[in-house]
């Protein structure tokens, strides 16, 4: 087990530095970095003190190294449009986000775990039908379109719920989050469900699939055989053999979600990361960019290596393959 | 349930492409009355399902409508000698102030009649859904099939570069080329095309893999054809199936893909409204109760995406005897 989390960081490690490689390339090689990392609105002496301040008359491969050892340090420039560092900036809207993304995710799972096994376990029904169905235009539904009728339902006619922003927060360990007073709740509730609507067909489908395949095997009749009730046959067996595609996913789809939550965010104003990285590209504030990608990157990184853990405690079989090779 | 019966039908699935790419053989359309062709299969099977062919015939007619809108629009929504500023946001089946025409589904804000936006818009979204998926095709099919044929660090370094990419969401790396790349038609393919040939190549490279090791590309090697011979004529046909299905479904995720980021002001310029930049225009007058600008081309960008999906969904389960249960 060690030797496999050792290799599985070295692994991580490398596609972080090749990342970081190609985030740096077409930042500062594709187009003048000039452009992109000085403020537009500065003058001429101001552009060359920059220029050298940045190293930018240095070769690339040298400038590369300078970039990294900045990156370590933490120093990912300056925002043009609100002078902080870009990297507090983007840690200071990092809990919306998530907060968002867990709430998504929550919807996903406590809806579609169990809508899942009810289209596994009667796949012909009506319901069956319906719920896969269902599923389908929720792979369909384009989650931007989704939000806008939300809001023209909730908010425009019946006027139940606040179409934009976060509401007031609470502080909780000193982060700032929505959900634990009622009116965050409601400004939660819309983008929340809007995010998670991919992901609950997503969980749908896998848990009927995964039903469906369990069902066939000889444990599942074994357990049939020895007089077990249904409830402890689906409750049991089957779930926890379906437990494992499904965390995989869901833990990979955690990182989707905190990506489309861009979408969803610029819908509802929801103040994230991903409003802010729109609201950079629109303004062209550069080094917010370069952050944001280097940040969600690493991100990225640590949930790819969390689940894959995740996936060797959770099924001895990874583990025990991985350990021989 | 599987049933005894099932498997031989199951081995003629699998076997049957082979037969028309035996070599010297040319494959034969349209055999004797009763003659069971893989081609004919394919379509009995696909008909069974009522839901499938209703999603085929939707999008046909959507098809349709994309090639014909010049003819079929009552109006030209790109001439603006054609609009009237006073017929600007009107409610869907208002009449035009000259009395000459009836806005069945509404205006825009600049009395842009949203029936012909649509049937325009309709044309771009699924001219750029259809022509990225085609380069990624070319483009992911070459991948693959040289991972497969060449084996080695070739293989290694494209499944790698694969396996990296698809461990993003495509919605960000679109977003980071598009704010690389600026805005446009070729730009958003570029996107697109970048975000989609690792699913192909994934695909053809597993698919290739399989029928590589079978006996008639064992008896096509053993009859020293060319090379170039045996990848284009035995290897890929065979692996067509599963990069139909995928390609199916990637037309729908395209087009969903390209009209997200219209819909964030990245992808199309608004000269060529695509299906999400008329949503996305529509947005501004949602909150003042003027749905019809966003809703309606919501739904024809809905429709397209679900009949697209319905279809790639039965093609999956027609195509892939393994889901036959």
């Amino acid at each position: 087990m060690l030797v496999y989390v050792i290799r599985r960081l070295l692994q991580s490690l490398v596609v972080l530095l090749a990342m970081s490689a190609l985030v740096f390339v077409g930042v500062y090689a594709i187009g003048n970095p000039v452009d992109i990392l000085i403020n537009p609105q500065a003058d001429q002496e101001d552009i060359e003190r920059a220029i050298k301040g940045l190293g930018l008359d240095k070769p690339l491969w040298e400038q590369y190294l300078v970039f990294l050892q900045r990156a370590l340090a933490g120093d990912l420039g300056r925002s043009f449009a609100f002078n902080v560092p870009a990297i507090q900036l983007i840690v200071e809207r990092m809990p919306a986000t998530l907060e968002l993304a867990t709430a998504a995710m929550l919807i996903a799972i406590v809806l579609g775990l169990p809508l899942g096994l009810w289209a596994g376990l009667a796949p012909r029904s009506v319901a069956g039908r319906m719920i896969m169905t269902g599923s389908i235009l929720g792979f369909s539904l384009p989650t931007f379109w989704v939000g806008l009728m939300l809001i023209m339902v909730f908010s425009v006619h019946l006027g139940w719920l606040p179409s934009n922003g976060r509401g007031p927060t609470t502080e909780l360990l000193g982060v700032p989050v929505s959900f634990l007073s009622w009116e965050g709740l409601r400004h939660l509730a819309m983008p929340a469900t809007n995010l998670a609507l991919f992901n609950l067909a997503l969980v749908i489908r896998l848990t009927r699939a995964g039903t469906r395949e369990a069902l066939l095997q000889d444990y599942v009749k074994f357990a049939r055989a020895k007089g077990l009730s249904d409830a402890r046959v689906v409750g049991v067996h089957v779930l926890k053999n379906i437990a494992i595609p499904i965390v995989t996913v869901i833990g990979l789809q955690f990182g989707s979600l905190i990506a489309f939550a861009i979408v969803t965010e610029t819908i509802f104003a929801w103040p994230g990361m991903g409003k802010l990285i729109i609201d950079s590209i629109n303004v062209l504030d550069r080094p917010v960019i370069v952050a944001y990608l280097l940040v969600i990157v690493t991100l990225f990184i640590v949930i790819n290596l969390l689940v894959d853990l995740l996936y060797s405690v959770l099924d001895p079989r990874v583990r025990l393959a991985d350990a021989r090779t | 349930m599987s049933f005894p019966g099932e498997t031989p039908s199951r081995d003629a699935e699998v076997a049957a492409p082979a037969v028309s790419a035996r070599p010297g053989v040319r494959p034969v359309l349209a055999p004797g009355e009763g003659e069971e062709t893989p081609l004919r299969r394919i379509a009995a099977d696909f008909a069974e399902s009522r839901l499938a062919l209703a999603g085929l015939a939707l999008f046909l007619a959507i098809l349709a409508i994309a090639v014909l809108a010049p003819v079929i629009s009552p109006q030209n929504p790109y001439d603006l000698a054609q609009l009237d500023v006073l017929d600007s946001r009107l409610e869907p089946g208002a009449r035009s102030g000259d009395g000459k025409q009836v806005f069945w589904l509404g205006t825009d804000d600049q009395g842009r009649d949203m029936l012909s936006a649509i049937f325009y818009g309709l044309r771009i979204s699924l001219g750029v859904g259809v022509s990225a998926t085609l380069c990624a095709l070319a483009l992911g099919l070459a991948l693959g099939l040289a991972a497969a044929f060449l084996g080695g660090h070739v293989d290694t370094l494209i499944m790698r570069v694969a396996d990296i990419q698809l461990s993003f969401p495509a919605i960000l790396i679109a977003l980071i080329l598009l704010a690389l790349l600026g805005q446009g038609i070729d730009k958003i393919i570029i996107a697109l095309v970048a975000v989609q040939w690792a699913y192909y190549a994934r695909t053809v490279r597993s698919a290739a893999l399989v029928e590589r090791s079978k006996e008639y590309i064992e008896a096509a090697t053993g009859l020293a054809l060319p090379a170039s011979r045996i990848v284009f004529r035995h290897l890929l046909p065979n692996c067509l199936p599963p990069v139909i299905v995928v390609a199916t479904v990637q037309v729908a995720a395209a087009i969903a893909l390209e009209a997200t980021l219209s819909f964030l002001g990245l992808g199309l310029p608004i000269t060529e409204p695509s299906l999400g930049l008329l949503i996305s225009n529509g947005f501004t007058y949602m909150l003042s109760g003027k749905y019809w600008i966003s809703f309606f081309p919501g739904v024809a960008l809905l429709a397209t995406i679900v009949s697209i999906n319905l279809v790639g969904d039965q093609l999956r389960d027609v195509l892939n005897p393994r889901l036959q249960i």
